[in-house]
């Protein structure tokens, strides 16, 4: 077998074949994922004892001659921000460097029960705060495609492991545009679903009005494939929907003929050179399969980054006051009164990023000011979601950029927080409105960097956002 | 709007955060640009506009209840299993209430 070109699909024929057990998989996917891992740094710990008992248990099916599972033998990685029971979940925070969950989030507890074999916990930015994951404690992560840049973040090694083929499908979380952008810059798909379509248990909350859990993948089926097995309603999560979850295999059949694609020209007026010219080709492909391309317009888009990181950051502020040197993390040496240990504890364990957010989050929420930013920025929420409401009147799908430029080296854009804020655009708007989006590879740029291409669809409309980026992918798309 | 020093240190404290005179310099450049940025959402006339916390969706009212059924739960051990300083199955914290 052949680990990093493995499919789901491929896993299930070689089980059925007997080319090999799940547990030889799990063996030979955990000594790969372990000799390659030095190359990205794109794990932070595997998890062999538990991969080995769910590849058991897969093989226990196999023999007594059931079904392994909509994801059976299926190797994968998991964002370390999604507590596994047992297994260290650092959320890439010193604060948690520690820390061992007592339970397994709903997604994890879905997705072993459909089979599936987590190797281990995907490196990301500290507490899923950033676009480059060189927030992680515990080093950056380096884009396999390029060794020398960044793989995009927050959920950078989710992304990682797919693109570098030491996992098939992973995990990861999206907040701002934390599973997109780092699926585009590593040439991978990567799907945020629509908001409460997948249950938050288990994920260590950064902004819970906007957190989801999201599939990475090297084909639009595979991701498919994952957010079939996980999403649905979990009585553990208030916000996660009782909406059916459609088929959506099946709904990737259907061809594109006559549906309505909308470009936003907010997201293509200022899209210049490489970026631009790969979007027209993908473009061009959605063309051919009749789709008919409409311009349309989402007039609010120019305040989405402004809205977002006052409530993204009001919301982290009092998401990580649980970080208190109490109950989870490590607790500072220098902690004689009640009140030093609190600001200590927090102030020696979390890293830069993250106290940024908390300072800004704390200031727009503190006395005098909650009217002028928080109200101010919900409202514009609003605003920003209506745009989206009146343009799925007009057309059935958005197809935009993901991000304005391809993956960047290291270090390049550590220095200014703002640019690196600026640069999330493309994504914020659709996580503000909760609606599904994915990115897909859309070829890459003359030096061979991964470029991605967005598609939108109305809420809980995964299925035709699938069905749009298979028939994509099946005709070209990926290399456009 | 440009953030004072002064201004940083009393956000700090309200988060509960212990930062170096380093980290107080730097966060007041880098907030101050932030918070210059967002001045941009004043261009906007939002009167009338209902505030958006949550992506809501149609459903019963009742859809998010479930049946009061007892449950299993973290046994005590699981749950200071993680907590850096313990003693006889409670959190241990620095005294609060002096005697």
């Amino acid at each position: 077998m052949h680990i990093p070109s493995l499919t789901i699909a491929s896993v299930r024929q070689g089980l059925a074949e007997k080319q090999f057990s799940a547990v030889e998989l799990a063996q030979e996917a955990l000594a790969f994922a372990k000799a390659e891992n030095p190359k990205t740094n794109a794990y932070l710990t595997f998890s062999d004892d538990r991969a080995i008992t769910a590849a058991r248990e897969v093989d226990a099916r196999i023999a007594r001659g059931h079904d392994p599972g909509a994801l059976g033998g299926v190797p994968v990685g998991v964002k370390d921000v999604i507590v596994t029971r047992g297994v260290r979940t650092t959320c890439g925070s010193r604060l948690l460097e520690n820390f061992i969950p007592p339970y397994d989030a709903t997604a994890i507890e879905r997705l072993e029960a459909a089979g599936g074999v987590i190797l281990g916990k995907a490196n990301c930015d500290e507490f899923a705060m950033g676009s480059s994951n060189e927030n992680s404690a515990f080093g950056p992560v380096r884009n396999p495609v390029a060794l020398d840049r960044v793989p995009g973040g927050s959920s950078g090694g989710s992304a990682a492991v797919v693109a570098q083929g030491t996992a098939v499908v992973s995990l990861g979380s999206d907040t701002g545009g934390s599973i997109r952008q780092p699926a585009s810059f590593c040439g991978c798909v990567g799907v945020t679903p629509t908001y409460g379509r997948v249950s938050r248990y288990g994920l260590v909350a950064f902004a819970s009005s906007l957190d989801h859990i999201g599939p990475f993948a090297r084909t639009v089926a595979d991701s498919a494939t994952l957010l079939q097995t996980i999403a649905g309603r979990d009585s553990h999560d208030a916000t996660s929907s009782t909406h059916a979850v459609p088929d959506y295999a099946a709904a990737m059949q259907l061809p594109l003929q006559g549906l309505r694609i909308g470009l936003p020209k907010e997201y293509f007026s200022g899209l210049a050179g490489e970026i631009g010219d790969r979007m027209q080709a993908g473009i061009e492909v959605l063309k051919k399969q009749g789709c008919q391309i409409v311009d349309i317009s989402l007039p609010h888009t120019e305040y989405a980054i402004a809205a977002y990181y006052i409530i993204c950051t009001a919301e982290v502020s009092a998401n990580l006051s649980r970080f208190d040197g109490v109950r989870f993390t490590s607790r500072s040496p220098k902690a004689e009164s009640l009140i030093d240990m609190y600001r200590n504890s927090r102030g020696e364990g979390f890293g830069p990023e993250a106290k940024r957010r908390i300072m800004l989050g704390a200031y727009v929420l503190s006395h005098g000011y909650y009217d002028a930013y928080y109200l101010k920025a919900q409202r514009v929420r609003s605003l920003i979601t209506r745009d989206f409401a009146q343009a799925f009147e007009n057309v059935d799908a958005l197809v935009a950029p993901v991000s304005p430029f391809p993956a960047f080296k290291l270090g390049e854009k550590t220095s200014d927080p703002l640019q690196m804020y600026l640069s999330d655009i493309y994504t914020i708007t659709g996580s503000l409105a909760g609606i599904p989006c994915m990115s897909v590879p859309c070829g890459n740029t003359a030096s061979g960097l991964p470029v991605g291409m967005q598609i939108l669809t109305k809420h809980f409309s995964e299925d035709l956002m699938f069905r749009i980026a298979h028939q994509y992918e099946i005709n070209g798309g990926f290399s456009a | 709007m440009k953030l004072t020093e002064e201004q940083v240190r009393y956000v700090a404290g309200l988060a509960n955060l212990a930062l170096t005179e380093d980290e107080i310099h730097t966060y007041a450049h880098d907030l101050s640009d932030i918070l210059t940025h967002i001045d941009k959402l004043n261009e906007l006339n939002t009167d009338g506009v209902p505030p958006m916390a949550q992506v809501l969706f149609s459903a019963e009212d009742t859809a998010t209840l479930r049946e009061d059924e007892p449950h299993a739960c973290l046994s005590n051990a699981d749950a200071v299993a993680n907590a850096p300083v313990t003693s006889q199955g409670y959190f241990k914290v620095p005294r609060v209430i002096e005697r």
